[in-house]
């Protein structure tokens, strides 16, 4: 059992040593991969810390605010695409990230606003709008998407005297790790409690003075600051932007990255990055087969596993702790 | 500190509360009965904010709350429970209470994104305080929708309290407990009432309580007032009876 001698312990990021030494295991283990030597893995492992930190932030949306958003694509081309003018532009790769993701989260704040009146389904159809008409918009308008030649971004440079790809391995590593522990902090603080009393009963939680307006809108705000982050690394990543990469398909990985990994949980929002980036991989040649694999895994696990990846693994857990004993 | 004034709510056609005066002093408990449907959760509804009153006049403290949100209600100091609790059903009952403080939070986003808790050790105290007060040490790492209706009830009652306000309204705080139960929490809107010093309106079917408890009392029937006064009073009055259970 665990036993807690003040109030202060119980607000500590990691509580257990156990748990801080799984955690490190896993951390140091993601450092040393470049070790291997395999450019395979190092760019899977990038383009996985690059999913996780938007996946994690649509899970503080979905998972904990309960906002249902189908919106993702828009917000991660805003961010790409901020990031590639501002880059292009001679602004240094720190300011341009930081801009993709503040007009990420200015958009966010608009698009939120419908939030303050429509609930569920409403709410997604709402959204989803949006992702589509900034889809149209970058189809139509060359100054902003390039046009028929797109539009070409240069990749993250090597320093150090590694490669590009392990430099840029490292670079999406660390901040994976900023924005995990930037969201297990938010959601474990005052800010995160208000989002998940909004979830769970908005009308109450206004009863008990939570601003309704003003924690959607932030939640909002805050989970497409990711989005842009996202796509500024993604548009670093390819190094060429176009607008069929951001379609509405592109909304529903995240989204079912969300839901396999399990709402209301920042560890199954990794997970569920991984599930999207490696299953596709796994299948190889038949890349039809997919959407087929996400709609089936999307519907197994609501019906099987409600709180995902993230739900399994804590029940796995649980056996081993009570072992023998059930 | 409560002067209602004249208040009446209409949905469609149908007269919800019309005409209603009635006030509220410091540290008073107010009891207000009256038959299914006559208008005394929609009274509570119209305090909170949640429904926006047709007419009259609500002041509180000197202040009308009239057109103010439900939060902004809140932090003026009215809190209320709920009839059909409407708990945070995935949080722990701690969180629960946590929330209730949260108008007393220092807000301070950037503090939230670095985990500085020092606003969270502060809060924590109080809520234990009400934790211990309401008995539900057992239960504080417990998620509330896996606690028995009995505590739930003590939950709602709690996250109310936390918000530390001068007016507490208690819809049906002891419907659907047992005798037991029901004796213990009248005890405690008793002590409430002592140790927070706030006034209490309390919704109540379970007459001999309510009238217990009550320093005054008011009876609605089809919206209007039909009755006020001394809980003794109100319950002989004729219209009183009436309205429960009909002519002769």
């Amino acid at each position: 059992m665990d036993l807690v001698e003040s109030y202060k312990e119980e607000l500590r990021l990691v509580r257990k040593p156990w748990t801080g030494a799984g955690i490190g295991a896993v951390v140091i283990a993601l450092a040393l991969l470049p070790l291997l030597k395999t450019d395979y893995l190092l760019y899977m492992g990038t383009v996985v810390f690059i999913y996780a930190i938007g996946v994690i932030g649509q899970n503080i949306l979905i998972g904990y605010t309960g906002q249902i958003s189908f919106g993702q694509a828009g917000f991660l081309a805003i961010g790409a695409y901020t990031f590639g003018h501002a880059y292009a532009h001679g602004f240094g790769i720190a300011v341009g990230i930081l801009a993709a993701g503040m007009m990420a989260g200015v958009f966010g704040l608009i698009v939120g606003f419908p939030s303050l009146r429509l609930k569920g389904p409403y709410l997604a159809i709402a959204t989803m709008g949006f992702g589509v008409a900034i889809y149209q918009i970058l189809l139509n308008t060359d100054a902003i998407s390039g046009g028929r030649m797109g539009f070409t971004v240069e990749k993250f440079p090597a320093l150090f005297g590694l490669s590009q790809t392990t430099t840029f391995y490292y670079f999406t590593y660390l901040l994976a790790i900023f924005f995990t522990i930037i969201s297990y902090n938010t959601i474990s603080s005052y800010v995160g409690r208000a989002f998940i009393a909004i979830r769970d009963n908005d009308i109450s939680a206004e009863a008990m003075g939570v601003n309704l307006a003003r924690y959607k809108l932030l939640s909002f705000s805050l989970s497409s600051f990711y989005l842009g982050v996202q796509g500024a690394l993604f548009a670093m990543l390819v190094g060429f932007l176009e607008p069929n990469s951001f379609t509405f398909m592109e909304s529903i990985n995240i989204f079912v990255a969300v839901i396999i990994g399990g709402l209301a949980s920042i560890g199954g929002a990794i997970m569920g990055a991984v599930f999207i980036i490696v299953v596709p991989q796994l299948v190889g040649g038949m890349k039809e087969l997919v959407p087929v694999i996400f709609g089936v895994t999307v519907l197994v696990i609501l019906i099987f596993e409600p709180q995902g990846i993230a739900g399994r693994w804590l029940k796995i857990r649980l056996f081993f702790r009570n072992w023998p004993f059930r | 500190m409560l002067e209602i004034k004249n208040l009446s709510i209409d949905f469609g056609g149908i007269r919800a509360l019309s005409g209603v005066d009635l006030t509220v002093r410091e540290n008073e408990i107010l009891s207000i009965i009256g038959p299914n449907g006559s208008g005394k959760t929609t009274m509570f509804n119209c305090l909170t904010g949640i429904y926006r009153p047709g007419s009259g006049e609500m002041r509180f403290r000197g202040e009308s709350l009239l057109g103010l949100s439900p939060d902004r209600i809140a932090r003026r100091g009215i809190a209320r429970t709920f009839q059909n609790l409407r708990l945070f059903m995935n949080m722990s009952v701690l969180d629960n209470l946590m929330l209730g403080r949260h108008i007393h939070f220092r807000k301070n986003i950037a503090a939230a994104f670095l985990r500085l808790r020092r606003e969270e050790l502060r809060h924590r105290e109080k809520v234990e305080e009400i934790i211990d007060f309401l008995d539900l040490q057992a239960y504080r790492k417990a998620r509330v929708a896996d606690c028995p209706y009995g505590v739930q009830k003590r939950i709602e009652m709690g996250r109310a309290l936390a918000l530390e306000p001068r007016l507490l309204l208690l819809d049906e705080p002891i419907s659907g407990l047992t005798a037991e139960e029901k004796e213990e929490a009248a005890y405690r809107i008793m002590e409430i009432r002592g140790r927070y010093k706030v006034a209490i309106m309390l919704v109540e079917h379970d007459l001999k309580i309510a009238s217990r408890l009550a320093d005054a009392m008011i009876a609605f029937s089809y919206g209007q007032k039909i009755a006020s006064g001394l809980p003794e009073d109100v319950q002989r009055n004729e219209e009183v009876i009436r309205a429960y259970v009909g002519d002769e």
